[in-house]
């Protein structure tokens, strides 16, 4: 979960940012301009500033906010001057929009307000429909308005071509006005109040908000075309009321109320989809008829009101179907107002003291939470930055001691204050502060760890302090970190900022260098003790039952989450102390065993039993699930190796039975949860050829987890499989989300003697990803179900992997949303039209996508245990094939294609309603927020290429299509620093990254483009090539190896591109290689590997199996045939870290040593010299 | 990169290569030829030699023998004491392998507890763990525990089985995200020079303002003549499965890694030998 930020006023107008990461508030300094209210979204912030005049505050990102204007420039063909832009009188404009009705000169484009800036001159759009075309652009008709086509033909007496550029929204991150409503005919009227929201009613247009405004004049207005294109939105429209309003409040969906003057509130029935501003009024009376209500807020399922007495309301039974509730129930408390927030999250500005108070515990079980809790957050100071969530994060960490002197007046810390008490009484002895001279007080934040090193580096900073008077070096310091929260505060070039820990020290001594500096410098900031607040706005601020806040103690000193984070990750591994640790055991080792080898062992290893009952999916039909007696009998060789043998007992036909698995055969355990059973499947190289894998359940999640996690020690300490994966590893993904790493052994891309892939050993890692993409140097990338990207850490384990089987350290919480969808099904008849009864012979009313399964709203659980609903139901617009205004899409009969309007021939209808779910877990992985993805590619790692002392190349698509190139990506620092966002005239769904920085790409419209110059020196690149796809096909995904280039289409056929050359690395067309398959993956030795569907076994077909093209050498890149390896039920692979080849390389040497399989012993045999790829 | 998951195999699997000589005052048969064995530091004396009892039984009179003991250097050695401990505590400094001295006779009952059976090592061991978990989580870990989950404690330290252990161990080794550490640290320090066997004090891991205790800290709390002062020069060694930690570790890592099967901390003071 990345930060998010809670926006409040203070009593001079000035607006604070409270991130959930963060302890103490931050200024938004901007201007003079002094605020009256703000209303928060998650990606910007709109404010009624003093001057009654509307601001809004777009955050910034990586991605530009980038429109497209077009216009076309037609001209007719006469024999004179042959096609000039002397049309017929009946003809169109000459300069046009796309139908041609309205003129449109290049020049007459104007921006659409100052906050627009040109991103570069028109310019002629050359691709036509996927098809680049020729002669500038031009597309040929016999007349206006007609087909246009590529070509030119006899009967072409007509041509246009499309001209592009591009504006961007400038004024991010600052309050930019939007322009008063200026109606002449009318005295002004400024607002009065304003309230954002509406994010949750509509994908279309992406990032669509609601914003209302009210007047002084008591009148209501509406914000039109709101949207992540258009933040400023068009113009207003005025809304009738049936009273005086004073104040409104607009939630994320399709809440809302208004407050009168009368103290009754307005409700606004009818909002949806469709109609945002939603149709008519409602009145509902307050709790009591001598207060009214002062105030209102609403959330997607609440409302909360204050009335003239200040006392808190909460309305029930609210929803969508009835958003006027049933009945007000008093809350504790007296409040000036209350706002709700994301997750219907409530805050409140106290009455008696003005601070912000918390919720406590609204959960969407409870949703009137259980108490109010004082935010007790210190003031931060001044910072120019604000708003993103790098700086956000940086401020709980930075300025320790600052806050300590200010804060502790203002709230008493409820820490643990038994812990003094129930320390060893006055008869120990205390140590002596002298003794502890480190432990001074600007230095207690970081006195831990290298104490005598840490004291050193605090004096610098301290001079560092004293020489730089003003405010200057803090901006410095909170705009120098990287975008990443984490690389702030640990993984931090050490060039970048003065007075920063070198390499080695331990990074608390660093913060604590840095917590020295605004000592100096707070009394600016710190007029008051606490501040007093006017308002508050939680719209863009995700709390969540898990969350864990810091706003509620006095900061002292660094905080513990911040020690822990910065303990955890590599600088803190390097410890001296455990360092030491480390060396003195092996040391000790040494000394106390080397020479007494031959001594015999006090106890003798024996056999261990693990026995339990468990149910088994048995072999024979019809298959079933029975109980069976199962043993794990673990021994111990006489060379120390340790094996395993799992029984499982059954009875059939009245005689016992069993089967036996050996462990170190087992080639992967996977987790299969569903909502009914606990259970998991056991792979062998044999199981895995039938396609029937050995599948066991358990009665609890527990006693799954536990068969699991022993299960998955023992294998892998068979397969002598322990740590972190090496840099080379082969990564894949199963449709659970679950993730699959295997130790590629040098014979997997050998040319003779093929290791084949049902034996490769595949374990699991602790998280939920849709995609891993590993590459060079251990950089190793995923992508959630939700966008979301993640950055392994390095650790393993994590999930349902405790214990042993975990890291220490570098595992993360983490979770993933993803949509459940149903459908509901309608045959129309003469009499009632569309209606819920079908024929006997249809399908459910209510269904999945095939129709054989009956899905009901009600009876539809989250995929297994681990899932919990986070929203309702809610018709999903997005379907392939379109929808009409209600999301209905038309065919003939059930199982046939559908359409987005009705026709007369059209006797079934259906739509799809989606749920959201969300899962958490943890894994190795941290967040690279703010920005979702779509894909995401890593330079490979190059044989022989070490690539040290660029950034590594990375690329991703976000999940608008955005092209987005990764700056400052290293080994040390596997996130990277920022984005650079690469230009395109259309989204794009995939891209990859190959040897030599070739970098090509797939657009939603299905053809391919190669991205020219791209060079470490140039790392995004100059310009697209476009690539025509396929004949007849549009391409989806492609991935580039060393110098091969494969692509998929949508019709699952996988394609090679021909005549890749160095000179020419467009290559000359597409080669057929093979259908049924889903993605590629090709590696820096130009292996290719793929996830293929409708692969046959002997028990079973199987859909997603990892499949490796064999016979792939220089002078056949196509290879000739496929070995298949797991599945089915597998999504993606990635083998572009392995470059594993036989002469054991610097990399092989280091997996060796920590005791991998493909140690050096392997890695030295099957020379394969020959089998390099050509290097371009 | 090593993990700190290594750290816990090479503190189970620590062996100490030790000599049995039975006394020479024991009555037997023939002569008796001194017994090498690789002890498990982890382990207790009566728990694992029942090979060297079987040996030098061999060669006495079943009516010489009577309850087995063992002594190193004149000092009686305490089974209930883990080996490392009595290794580290008695005999660090000295050759290796480590001689310890056989008694069949004369059994030292103002050192030395009996050790009737395995019974009593066992139910010595459950009643450290479950006092350890006192410390640490107020019983709680320890008494959500079935059974079974207490044998299998058990049973992995018996039958030196590492993963059978720590599959049950790791639970005792948790602690709740929202604190740091454990409740207290169940630690116990053992010094030579003192009467005293041990001291035991409730230490918390975290300090009040957040910081981690580190060895050191405990040290100069519950014994600060172990330490140095700052310019002083070193006289003791604070060991712990023969090695030295530095005093900066934070105590919390310690107690997580480096205690015995018993969930205790045992950390010996000896002096500083002198070259």
């Amino acid at each position: 979960m990345p930060s998010s930020a809670l926006w409040a006023v203070d009593l001079f107008g000035r607006v604070h940012v409270l991130s959930t990461a963060g302890q103490s508030w931050e200024l938004c300094r901007d201007t003079q301009l002094e605020f009256k209210r703000v209303s928060a979204a998650t990606q910007c912030c709109w404010g009624l500033a003093c001057d009654h005049q509307v601001y809004v505050r777009v955050r910034a990102s990586a991605v530009p906010i980038r429109r497209q204007e077009e216009a076309y420039e037609n001209q007719r063909w006469n024999p004179v001057g042959g096609f000039c832009d002397k049309l017929l009188p009946s003809d169109r404009w000459p300069w046009s929009d796309v139908s041609g009705l309205q003129p449109r000169l290049l020049d007459g484009v104007a921006l659409p307000s100052p906050h627009w800036e040109w991103e570069s001159d028109w310019h002629v759009d050359e691709n036509f429909g996927g098809e680049p075309t020729e002669k500038g652009g031009w597309t040929y008709a016999i007349d206006f308005p007609a087909t246009y086509t590529r070509d030119k033909k006899w009967n072409s007496c007509v041509r246009r071509r499309r001209w592009l550029r591009y504006r961007r929204y400038k004024s991010r991150d600052t309050w930019a006005k939007i322009p008063p409503k200026d109606d002449p005919q009318q005295l002004p009227d400024p607002f009065n109040d304003l309230s954002v929201g509406g994010w949750e009613i509509t994908d279309e247009p992406v990032g669509h908000l609601s914003l209302w405004a009210v007047s002084l004049q008591g009148k209501v207005w509406y914000r039109e075309d709101i949207s992540h294109t258009n933040p400023e939105g068009s113009s207003w429209s005025l809304v009738d009321t049936p009273g005086e309003a004073v104040q409104i409040s607009c939630g994320p969906h399709d809440l809302l109320w208004v407050t009168l003057w009368e103290g009754q509130a307005l409700v606004r029935e009818g909002i949806s989809r469709n109609d945002p501003k939603g149709s008519s009024w409602s009145v509902v009376e307050p709790p009591t008829s001598e207060n009214g209500i002062m105030h209102v807020s609403v959330g997607v399922a609440v409302v909360w009101a204050v009335t003239k007495d200040r006392k808190v309301w909460f309305r029930r039974g609210v929803s969508s179907h009835s958003p006027c509730g049933t009945s007000w129930m008093e809350m504790v408390g007296e409040m000036m107002m209350v706002d709700v927030g994301l997750n219907d999250q409530v805050w409140g500005i106290g009455y008696e003291d003005r601070a912000v108070y918390f919720r406590q515990g609204v959960t969407p079980s409870e949703l009137s939470g259980k108490t109010w809790k004082a935010i007790v957050a210190s003031q931060e100071c001044d910072r120019s930055h604000c708003g993103s969530n790098s700086s956000l994060l940086s401020a709980g960490c930075f300025f320790g001691d600052e806050v300590r002197g200010s804060g502790e007046s203002c709230a008493p810390s409820d820490t643990d204050a038994s812990s003094e008490a129930e320390r060893p009484g006055p008869d120990q002895p205390v140590p002596a502060e002298s003794l502890d001279s480190p432990r001074n007080p600007e230095c207690s934040s970081a006195s831990g760890p290298g104490t005598s090193k840490t004291s050193e580096h605090a004096t610098e900073g301290t001079s560092l302090a004293g020489q730089t008077s003003g405010p200057e070096p803090q901006p410095s310091q909170a705009s120098t970190p990287a975008e990443l929260p984490w690389t702030n505060i640990d993984l931090k070039e050490p060039k970048k900022a003065p007075g920063q820990g070198t390499a080695g020290l331990p990074d608390t001594a660093s913060l604590c260098s840095l917590g020295l500096l605004p000592l100096g410098l707070d009394e600016p900031c710190s007029t008051g003790d606490h501040l007093l607040w006017a308002w508050v706005s939680g719209g863009g601020c995700a709390v969540e039952a898990h969350t864990v806040l810091k706003w509620f103690t006095v900061q002292s000193g660094l905080s513990p989450s911040v020690q822990a984070l910065a303990l955890s990750i590599t600088p803190a591994q390097t410890a001296a102390w455990r360092t030491q640790i480390f060396q003195q055991l092996t040391e000790r080792t040494r000394r106390e065993l080397e020479n007494f080898r031959h001594y015999e062992q006090a106890v003798e290893q024996s056999v261990w039993v693990k026995t339990g009952v468990l149910q088994w999916w048995c072999d024979w039909k019809p298959h079933k699930w029975v109980d069976v007696r199962v043993a794990l009998e673990q021994f111990t060789g006489h060379d120390g190796a340790r094996d395993g043998i799992l029984f499982v007992y059954y009875v059939v036909h009245e005689e016992k039975k069993y089967l036996h698995v050996f462990l170190n055969e087992v080639t992967a355990l996977v987790p299969v949860l569903s909502e009914a059973k606990h259970s998991f499947a056991l792979y062998t190289p044999e199981r895995t050829r039938q396609r029937w894998p050995v599948r066991l359940a358990a009665a609890t999640e527990q006693d799954m987890n536990d068969w699991l996690a022993l299960l998955n020690l023992s294998c892998c300490e068979s397969w002598k499989v322990h740590g972190r994966p090496s840099v080379q590893a082969i990564w894949s993904t199963t449709c659970k989300g679950d993730i699959f790493v295997s130790e590629p052994s040098p014979d997997l891309e050998a040319s003779e003697h093929l290791l084949p892939c049902d034996q490769m050993f595949w374990r699991q890692m602790g998280g939920h990803l849709r995609v891993v993409e590993a590459g060079g140097q251990g950089v190793v990338w995923g992508i959630g179900y939700d966008g979301t990207a993640w950055v392994y850490t390095g650790g393993y384990g994590g999930g349902c992997f405790q214990g042993l089987a975990s890291s220490t350290s570098n595992v993360y919480a983490q979770s993933d949303v993803k949509s459940i969808c149903i459908y509901e099904n309608q045959r129309w008849n003469p009499v009632t039209g569309y209606t819920s009864r079908g024929l006997p012979t249809d399908r459910y009313m209510w269904s999945d996508a095939s129709g054989l399964q009956e899905c009901t709203k009600a009876g539809t659980k989250p995929p297994s245990l681990q899932w919990a609903w986070v929203s309702d139901w809610s018709v999903d617009f997005s379907v392939p094939g379109g929808a009409d205004q209600e999301g209905w899409q038309y065919a003939s009969d059930f199982p046939s294609s559908y359409h987005g309007y009705k026709t007369m021939r059209d006797f079934v209808r259906r739509r799809r309603w989606a749920r959201k779910c969300k899962l958490v877990t943890s894994g190795p992985w941290l967040e690279v927020a703010p920005i979702a993805l779509r894909d995401v590619s890593v330079i490979p790692e190059s044989p022989g290429v070490s690539g040290r002392g660029h950034s590594i190349a990375l690329w991703a698509v976000s999940d608008k299509g955005d092209v987005l190139c990764r700056l400052g990506v290293s080994e040390l620092n596997p996130a990277g620093s920022s984005w650079l966002h690469v230009g395109t005239d259309q989204p794009f769904a995939s891209v990859s990254v190959g040897g030599c920085h070739q970098v090509w790409a797939v657009a939603r419209d299905g053809s391919a483009f190669y991205r020219g110059s791209v060079s470490p020196s140039q790392p995004a690149g100059d310009c697209w090539y476009h690539i025509p796809s396929p004949p007849k096909q549009r391409l989806k995904q492609v991935s580039v190896g060393q110098t091969s280039v494969y692509a998929v289409d949508e019709n699952e056929n996988l394609w090679y591109r021909q005549g890749v050359m160095p000179s020419y690395p467009q290559g000359s067309g597409w080669e057929h290689v093979s259908n049924n398959v889903r993605r590629v993956s090709v590696g820096p030795l130009d292996q290719v590997w793929v996830i293929a569907n409708k692969v046959q076994g002997s028990h079973s077909l199987s859909r997603g199996t990892v499949c490796h093209r064999t016979g792939v050498r220089p002078l056949e890149p196509k290879g000739q045939g496929w070995d298949y390896g797991i599945g089915g039920g597998w999504d993606h692979i990635c083998v572009r870290a392995n470059a594993t080849r036989a002469p054991r390389s610097a990399s092989q040497e280091r997996a060796g040593k920590q005791g991998l399989p493909n140690g050096p012993s392997l890695a030295a045999g099957a020379p394969r010299e020959a089998r390099g790829p050509v290097c371009c | 990169m090593t993990d700190d998951k290594d750290v816990l195999r090479d503190v189970w699997f620590g062996r100490i290569p030790t000599c049995f000589t039975l006394y020479q005052d024991e009555i037997t048969e023939r002569e008796a030829e001194p017994y090498y064995l690789l002890l498990p530091r982890i382990s207790y004396l009566t728990l694992v030699t029942d090979k060297v009892k079987k040996h030098f039984q061999k060669v006495m009179r079943q009516e010489d023998i009577s309850e087995i003991w063992f002594e190193y250097e004149g000092t009686p050695l305490k089974w209930h004491y883990p080996i490392g401990l009595l290794f580290d505590l008695l005999a660090s400094s000295s050759a290796l392998p480590w001689n310890i001295t056989v008694h069949f006779k004369g059994f030292p009952e103002k050192d030395l507890l009996h050790c009737p059976s395995k019974d009593a090592i066992e139910a010595h061991f459950m009643s450290c763990v479950k006092e350890a978990d006192a410390l640490k989580h107020k019983s709680q870990v320890i008494n959500e525990m079935q059974k079974k989950d207490h044998k299998q404690l058990w049973m992995g330290l018996h039958n030196d089985r590492f993963d059978q252990f720590w599959a049950i161990n790791r639970k005792l080794m948790e602690y709740p995200a929202e604190e740091n550490g454990f409740r207290y640290i169940p630690f116990r320090i053992y010094q030579t020079t003192t009467e005293r066997p041990f001291i035991q004090k409730l230490f918390r891991p975290v300090a009040t303002d957040g910081q981690l205790h580190t060895l050191g800290d405990l040290l100069k709390e519950v014994c600060p003549s172990a330490v140095a002062p700052e310019d002083g020069e070193k006289k003791n060694q604070v060991m712990i499965h023969g090695i030295e930690p530095m005093l900066e570790t934070p105590l919390q890592w310690l107690s997580e890694h480096l205690s015995y099967p018993d969930n205790f901390l045992h950390i010996s003071i000896i002096p500083q030998p002198v070259d």
